[in-house]
């Protein structure tokens, strides 16, 4: 499919699902520490919460300390513990806060919704690949024999901790039996098109096809940036792009003076028309260097 | 104007409206829940959604406007995410999760069920006649915080003390008890799913090891004539929480099943199958740790009377046998 290669240029996060209308979505997998950022905002906010809670508890319910109080804080630690990440990966469609934080989402691999039993299976294995890790590392200085078992223990959750790390699609042991992977929830704004902008400048400027036929796609696009560009040096930019295009093109100025931004929107829509037409009669040219 | 219009441009100008619709929706939607939109919003949610994948599919063809494919990329992934992305009513979704899928999950699995179940009897039963020949094996099952003072050099009273103990136990104490118990079996329980995943050979070692300690303390009680009334003291709350165990045992040898055994398909689409159902019959499951641990934390202490434990006891195992072979019977392929 080379037309969906052009807009979004490759790289080794990209991955493509098919939604259920068959239309493929692109989408960028999350980075390993983007997902442990994630994580470790999560696990504050539950600590954070287990602690404040399991005190007030403690001290705020009447009675001597070994009732309501103990039995509040056992299960609140359970509560967060067990259910704080399926709870909101239920809520707000495969989001934690701490993803939520970072833009990431938990999505179905296949592409289709993410169903709750897959939000639970991904998440009960953090007991084994996250709560347990974590109780080890509390509970080590041991005598002899428990430090051995800590230790073997260690090496097979070690293994387990290190398979995101092992699969192209970082996969952890949870996304594998749920069949889910962590993507970044993209964000992107709708800016005012480029070529409508040169209906207010006023006169026409023409180019010749042969002028057109200098540049490809990858090029339009980088002068779309260029042209969208703000910012101290996007003037100084825009006219040395202008000046590298008028040699190259070897354009003739018209007797009535045009400003750098002008002609650069005026190329812009032009090559773009040119290139668009030859799109639709299936000759697309990726950048300069391809033959046409 | 001489010059052609460009088709992209005019393409953009026709449909922009539709995508900022959209775009406003999903952002909202995020921000609060589906459940901030109207019922209007809502029916013309995926009517937008439609629209704005058909217009990246053309867009991709027909535009080099690389802002307006970046953004319809990035509207059309939002759009279904909010979408597909999980269902937001809890309520009824939990409802035909106890009333249809998960006693169905049970009987999709019972094999490994019945599997793990063997297991931890099989345990019992090793359990029980090593220490029987020798009872220095005792102290090797049991654990210390679980043996409660008890061993094989205990008088007969001792062991009966502890077999009706806590009758006179505040209620708030036995709360606090209650919860343990459900806290720390339900976690077993999940380890117990969770470390499935390797091959399920320590599940295997947990279900057994759960046996050798039940066979040490029948052969500690049957030592002293008192099995009788040990097995009521373990069956009141026994029942359903070993069968809970059993059932999460089952629920990881479903997940060592996917890994060991390879089918026409790949391994990772049916570890993600199979992944899913398991995990359904572990969360269902909690329910019956926590009815497990009402019964033990309560029940237990409070009713000394050795029939009613076994009536209590077994009601329960009918109970949830009824379940799991009727419930949702018929309903639940869909």
């Amino acid at each position: 499919m080379t037309a969906i290669d052009d807009g979004i240029r490759a790289d080794r996060n990209r991955r493509e699902i098919v939604t259920p209308e068959g239309v493929p979505l692109r989408l960028r997998l999350a980075e390993r520490g983007e997902r442990l950022a994630a994580v470790l905002i999560d696990l504050t906010i539950i600590v954070t919460v287990l602690v404040t809670g399991a005190v007030a508890a403690i001290t705020l319910i009447p009675g001597n300390s070994s009732g309501w109080g103990v039995s509040v804080a056992l299960l609140l630690s359970f509560a967060l513990r067990s259910f704080y990440f399926i709870f909101f990966e239920l809520r707000w469609q495969g989001a934690t806060p701490g993803k939520r934080a970072l833009g990431l989402r938990v999505i179905d691999r296949k592409g289709g919704r993410l169903k709750p039993e897959a939000v639970f299976a991904r998440n009960l294995m953090r007991e084994v690949e996250m709560f347990l890790p974590i109780s080890l590392l509390f509970s080590f200085g041991g005598t002899g024999d428990a430090v051995l078992a800590n230790l073997l223990t260690l090496c097979w959750i070690g293994a387990l901790l290190a398979l995101p790390f092992f699969n192209k699609n970082r996969l952890r042991a949870g996304d594998l039996i749920a069949g889910t992977w962590v993507v970044e929830s993209p964000k992107s704004t709708l800016l005012p098109d480029m070529a409508a902008q040169r209906a207010m400048a006023g006169g026409p400027i023409r180019f010749t096809d042969a002028q057109l036929s200098v540049y490809g796609i990858y090029e339009l696009q980088t002068l779309e940036d260029v042209l969208r560009r703000t910012g101290p040096n996007a003037q100084e930019t825009r006219r040395s792009v202008a000046d590298r295009i008028k040699a190259k093109i070897d354009w003739q100025p018209p007797a009535a003076p045009v400003t750098d931004d002008r002609f650069l929107e005026a190329f812009y829509a032009a090559l773009r028309g040119h290139l668009e037409r030859h799109a639709l009669f299936g000759r697309r040219r990726r950048d300069k260097h391809d033959g046409v | 104007m001489a010059e052609p219009q460009l088709k992209s441009y005019d393409f953009r100008r026709e449909r922009e409206a539709t995508w900022t619709e959209l775009d406003a929706l999903v952002q909202r939607a995020n921000r609060s829940g589906l459940d901030a939109l109207t019922p209007d919003e809502l029916l013309r949610l995926p009517v937008l959604y439609r629209a704005t994948l058909s217009a990246l599919s053309v867009a991709r063809s027909i535009t080099l406007d690389q802002n307006v494919l970046r953004y319809l990329e990035s509207l059309g992934m939002r759009a279904y995410f909010c979408i597909y992305g999980g269902r937001a009513s809890l309520a009824s979704g939990l409802w035909r999760f106890f009333a249809v899928e998960y006693p169905a999950a049970v009987r999709n699995a019972a094999w490994p069920i019945l599997l793990s179940a063997a297991i931890m009897v099989l345990g019992a039963i090793v359990g029980h006649v090593l220490t029987a020949a020798n009872p220095d094996w005792y102290y090797s099952f049991v654990s210390e915080s679980l043996a409660n003072g008890r061993g094989p050099t205990s008088t007969a009273e001792e062991l009966r003390a502890v077999l009706y103990s806590g009758a006179d136990s505040a209620v708030e104490r036995l709360n606090a008890f209650a919860s343990f118990l459900f806290t720390h079996n339900a976690r077993i329980g999940m380890l117990c799913f969770a470390l499935g995943f390797f091959f399920g050979v320590p599940t295997a070692i947990l279900l057994f090891t759960t046996g050798l300690m039940l066979g040490a303390f029948t052969a500690l009680y049957a030592a002293q004539d008192l099995l009788p009334e040990l097995a009521a003291w373990l069956t009141i709350h026994g029942t359903t929480e070993l069968l809970a165990v059993a059932l999460c045992g089952g629920a990881g040898f479903v997940v060592a099943s996917a890994l060991i055994f390879p089918t026409r398909q790949s391994r990772l689409a049916r570890l993600a199958n199979r992944g899913r159902q398991a995990a359904k019959i572990v969360i269902g499951t909690v329910a019956l740790f926590f009815a497990a641990a009402l019964l033990e934390g309560f029940g237990r202490q409070l009713i000394t009377d050795m029939t009613l434990r076994y009536l209590i006891g077994t009601t329960m195992l009918l109970y949830w046998l009824l379940y799991f072979l009727r419930a949702g019977a018929g309903r639940d392929r869909d």
